[in-house]
């Protein structure tokens, strides 16, 4: 057993969006690694929505490719559409979302997996966590073989344990179709990892050729050169439409008189599904004012006939199920080829985990993905990418990798995690990050790379490149600062042309730029005389910057405003039993989550300033400076 | 709990006859006991709590003082922690020694605050007691008490908690139509928000507003009575005290130039200082005296002017007129009792006839008047009830500024038709701020509120 072969670095347990990240960024890294998956022919696999991106999610993959994650590479590799969502609104909501090509995904990440140097893809159902004082020294697979590692990662998404619902059906399943992992939460269990469980759903797939598309709302996807990665070159991209439709009183009716049939009715599913992702079952009962829901049909890839039903996620019985969608227009034929489903499954508390993703009882176990409660391919992927780089760093014995959230999407997601308490799946939305204006897709290059860059995973190439955006920037911010235009006849007529006022004094082309009818291209192609500057996201950052200080300052002084309790440090070992004065609700969380910081102690939901301000005082007068 | 005793002097130097001295510790009562000889030669150790001992300080055999010593044995103290207070009668200089021999004997000179820290650490009091006692030590008034003790019931969490919870409100529609574009929502439009942000501002102004009354309350008006020597000045000051008598309360640490005394007409705390008659003189004791009256005037809310009916106005009348140009001002004709040889047209010239009242202190005459003019003056017609969300506390009150602030800013950021995140930034700082006022964090209170709203998700 105590075989060479049988020994890695690091060891990769499931191959979904955080296993393939988390093994990609172990092997990149050096680390002799092994990933585990239960089904080599199901590596990378899109199970629910064919898409990657969307409001805040998008932010959430710029940040992994700035730090040189896969996800955004493979998606632009295999996407067959790209949209701006909020195109209307400014540039921190705006969010990219790529229609993918599912079999397409999957074939291309698995072949960057299989050539990766130091990495081994390997078929095998994990059944135990093998530990020495409490530190983790390998994984055992059903059927007994072992394989020792110095980290293990856990990214067993809905595996653990998981049962598939339709209608009054109930099957032991991962996903439709594959088998579960039924052995491994006991050994965590036994480890002291406490256990949960949460189901989600999926709806049918139905065949396109049943489709008349003749009575739905065509949804293209954008037509200007762009690109989903910040490492690539813009161009423009393949453009297959989704289209869009809607329910009615007819398919309302249908599940209100069904309802009973409905599993999360008839009580076969009691335990928690993110509300961001209802059935339609659960719409009808909880909005029975609303006269329609909207239904976004997509390709699930350019070979297949197979379309996704975006809005109609439902477990109902598959006959109900195929009423349903009969009953909306442009359906009214369809033939549904994979019913819909609902997954129950175990995932953790993530209140179990450092701000590493590492177990706080458990040395080098880690965790990522949907087994720490979150949703979301893109949620997954980042969190692969976090675990794997700090199991990584860990065993190299270099500095964690802790990303905040005055920097970064990522960090809000994580710290959102492990502090408050969810009763639902995680998803991100850029409403859950306080300094939204700051965290862009289109500054994340700029914000994070640098951390790609000292871990390992950005090439010099890469680097140099944002290096030179930001040395343009700075060259484009003094020349727009030092160049003055003057109220010339001349000058002014230009501005008319350009639909702005006159200028009655003097005024910089920082000053003018302010204007909202001005934009840095039309300016400098007037004005711009004596300007070398040619990055165009040098540009575009320039300009974002410069139109929107005043809410960018306000923002950079909200973080200044916290950042000491940001800063001020919680020991590990801190009796909150002993404080009086805190209140019981504030003792009993504090003591679970055991915050590191006081600022991550004040987002404790039922923690007061009050009780922040008697943490304050009895840290200080511990160490004596009260 | 702390380890080290402290100890520190509990009334204020010089001003009052008997001083106390109090040690707060695990070692208090030893400490105490080896400094001190009781008459019945009984130790601090072995009395009950709450009892006294009667003996001397002692040091080396040399009498310091004579004192009485009590003790409060922890839990039942102000600190939770051993308690001895000593009684001294000596002066400043005793004070002195016998903290000394405290110190040399194990304790550490208490830093300002200390005790209390101490009672709020050790679980004593919460946070908002140890605000409500810093309150209560810069209350000058008991109205401003009986306004903080209405804070703590929540009169003004109520209100702010209203606010707030319009404001999610907002913030809810605002933030949906972000984060759910595709999701077909019916988010109320940006003309209807512009009008609730609205009202949300003029509820917070209206909140400041009242925090200016709360300022009068806690803080009291400052009314001071100028004029020459014998116009009748502290016959006016006696006789509206007089009137008040119930409610007077002398303030300690007044100067000897100008006497300062507290009293409420309808519930408005009013300080009025009488001053030393403005003169030229070449004394130099009294120049110093007129410029400390000066000095009184620059610093009051109100003037009352006192001019003797009786006497031709003089030249020292004017300069003293010409004040009234600068602040709210109320002249009063005294001695109406006697024959009048003032030019009542000449004190138009500076003060409006409405505000000039003939009087007589000797008489008791037109004192109604004077008490109703100042209240004019004060807070108008309104009323004041002790009931209303007044802000009391500068911490709220700032807080509730900056919420002000971020919804006017909100409201700009709407009017140039910003995208929705720019004003959903003011309104959430806003939200924040409101959070701060009474104690409450964020955290999911937005998503929670977009979940139960609108029907989301695909």
């Amino acid at each position: 057993m105590d075989d060479i072969k049988n020994k890695f670095d690091a060891i990769v347990v499931g191959a979904g969006h955080a296993g393939c990240e988390a093994a990609l960024a172990c092997a990149r890294l050096k680390l002799k690694t092994l990933l585990l998956t239960i089904n080599i022919d199901k590596i990378a696999l899109m199970p629910c929505n064919p898409s990657i991106g969307g409001i805040g999610k998008s932010q959430l993959v710029a940040e992994l490719d700035a730090l040189g994650g896969q996800m955004a590479r493979t998606a632009e590799q295999t996407l067959i559409q790209l949209k701006i969502l909020n195109k209307s609104k400014g540039p921190a909501v705006q969010s990219l979302r790529a229609q993918i090509d599912k079999k397409a995904y999957e074939i291309e990440m698995k072949k960057i997996l299989e050539n990766t140097p130091n990495l081994i893809v390997r078929q095998g159902t994990a059944s135990g966590i093998l530990t020495e004082n409490k530190k983790v020294i390998g994984v055992e697979i059903e059927g007994r073989q072992v394989f020792y590692g110095n980290a293990v990662i856990i990214t067993t998404g809905t595996f653990l344990r998981g049962r598939i619902i339709i209608g009054d059906k109930e099957y032991k399943a991962g996903r439709m179709g594959e088998y579960p992992c039924m052995n491994l939460t006991k050994s965590l269990n036994n480890l002291g990892i406490k256990t949960d469980r949460y189901q989600t759903a999926t709806p049918p797939r139905i065949d396109k050729r049943t489709i008349d598309f003749s009575k739905t709302i065509e949804q293209p996807g954008e037509f200007e050169p762009m690109s989903f990665s910040f490492w690539n070159d813009k161009f423009i991209h393949t453009n297959i439409s989704s289209f869009l439709t809607y329910t009615n009183k007819k398919t309302h009716e249908v599940i209100s008189k069904n309802i009973d049939k409905s599993p999360i009715r008839s009580g076969i599913i009691n335990t928690h599904g993110p509300r961001h992702c209802p059935s339609i079952d659960r719409k009808v009962i909880n909005f029975p004012e609303k006269p329609r829901h909207p239904i976004f049909i997509e390709p699930e890839g350019k070979n297949t006939n197979e379309i996704y039903l975006q809005g109609l996620t439902t477990s109902m019985p598959v006959e109900f199920q195929q009423l349903i969608i009969n009953s909306v227009v442009g359906l009214e034929d369809a033939r549904i080829i994979r019913p819909g489903y609902a997954v129950e499954y175990d995932y953790i508390y993530p209140s179990q985990l450092n701000l590493t993703l590492e177990s706080k009882i458990i040395d080098n176990l880690f965790f990522a993905g949907q087994i720490n409660g979150t949703s979301g391919y893109e949620e997954a992927a980042v969190q692969g990418f976090v675990a794997g780089v700090n199991a990584s760093l860990k065993i190299l014995g270099k500095s964690p990798l802790i990303l905040t959230r005055e920097e970064s999407y990522i960090g809000v997601l994580i710290d959102d995690l492990i502090t408050k308490e969810m009763n639902e799946p995680y998803r991100m939305y850029t409403s859950r990050a306080e300094y939204r204006l700051l965290l862009r897709s289109d500054n994340a290059d700029l914000r994070l790379s640098k951390y790609g860059y000292d871990i390992g995973l950005l090439s010099k190439k890469q680097y140099a490149k944002v290096l030179n955006k930001e040395k343009e920037m700075k060259l484009l911010n003094k020349f727009l600062k030092q160049k003055t235009i003057f109220p010339t006849r001349q000058n002014n007529d230009i501005l008319k042309t350009m639909n702005s006022s006159i200028l009655e004094v003097p005024s910089t082309l920082y000053q003018i730029l302010k204007r909202p009818e001005i934009s840095i291209s039309k300016l400098l192609n007037n004005f711009g005389g004596g300007s070398t500057i040619r990055d165009n996201d040098a540009y575009n950052q320039t300009e974002i910057n410069i139109k929107y200080e005043g809410y960018i300052l306000k923002q950079l002084e909200e973080i200044k405003k916290y950042s000491n309790l940001e800063k001020i440090l919680i020991p590990q070992d801190f009796d909150y039993f002993k404080i009086k004065g805190l209140t019981f609700e504030a003792t009993e969380k504090l003591n679970n989550i055991r915050p590191n910081t006081l600022g991550q102690a004040s987002r404790i939901a039922g923690v007061s300033p009050a009780d922040i301000s008697i943490i304050i005082i009895n840290i200080k007068s511990k160490a004596g400076k009260i | 709990m702390e380890d080290d005793t402290i100890a520190a002097l509990a009334t204020r130097a010089g001003e009052a006859a008997v001083n106390i001295i109090k040690i707060s510790g695990n070692k208090s009562i030893e400490i105490a006991d080896k400094i001190f000889v009781s008459k019945s030669l009984k130790k601090l150790a072995y009395i009950k709590t709450y009892n006294l001992l009667y003996g001397n300080i002692i040091d080396k055999n040399e009498l310091i003082d004579e004192v009485l010593i009590s003790v409060m044995k922890a839990p039942g103290s102000y600190t939770k922690e051993n308690v001895v207070e000593i009684n001294c009668h000596g002066g400043l200089a005793a004070v002195n020694k016998i903290l000394d021999l405290i110190i040399k004997n194990g304790a550490r000179l208490a830093e300002p605050g200390e005790f209390t820290k101490r009672a709020f650490l050790n679980g004593r009091i919460d946070l908002a007691q140890v605000e409500a006692i810093a309150d209560i030590i810069n209350a000058k008034t008991i109205n401003s008490l009986k306004i903080a003790a209405n804070n703590l019931k929540g009169n003004l969490s109520d209100e702010i908690k209203y606010i707030r919870k319009n404001l999610l409100e907002i913030i809810i529609n605002i933030e949906a139509s972000i984060d759910f574009i595709e999701e077909d929502l019916e988010v109320i439009s940006y003309e209807e928000i512009m009008e609730k942000v609205k009202k949300i501002y003029d509820e917070l102004v209206e909140l400041i507003k009242n925090e200016e009354k709360g300022e009068i309350i806690k803080n009291g008006i400052k009314v001071t009575i100028v004029g020459k020597p014998n116009v009748g000045k502290s016959s006016l000051l006696n006789l509206i005290i007089k009137k008040e008598k119930a409610i007077v309360t002398p303030i300690p640490g007044t100067t000897r130039d100008a006497i300062e005394e507290i009293l409420y007409l309808s519930g408005i705390p009013i300080i009025m200082t009488d001053t030393a008659g403005i003169r030229k003189s070449k004394n130099i004791i009294e120049k110093l005296g007129v410029k400390k009256s000066i000095s009184e005037l620059e610093k009051s809310d109100i003037l009352i002017i006192v001019l003797d009916n009786s006497k031709k106005i003089s030249e020292e009348d004017i300069e003293i007129l010409k004040k009234a140009k600068e602040k709210k001002c109320i002249v009063c004709i005294n001695k109406i009792d006697k024959k009048s040889k003032i030019d009542k047209a000449q004190v138009e010239n500076y003060v409006k006839k409405n505000f000039i009242i003939e009087i007589s202190v000797l008489k008791n005459l037109g004192i109604n008047k004077l008490e109703e003019k100042i209240r004019d003056l004060t807070i108008g017609k309104d009323k004041f009830e002790f009931e209303e969300k007044i802000i009391i506390n500068k911490r709220q009150k700032i807080a509730i500024e900056q919420a002000k602030e971020s919804i006017d800013s909100a409201i700009k950021a709407i009017k140039e038709k910003l995208s929705e995140e720019f004003p959903a930034l003011d309104l959430r700082n806003a939200y924040n701020f409101l959070g701060e006022v009474i104690g409450e964090n964020t955290s999911e209170e937005i998503l929670n509120g977009i979940f139960a709203k609108f029907c989301v998700g695909k």
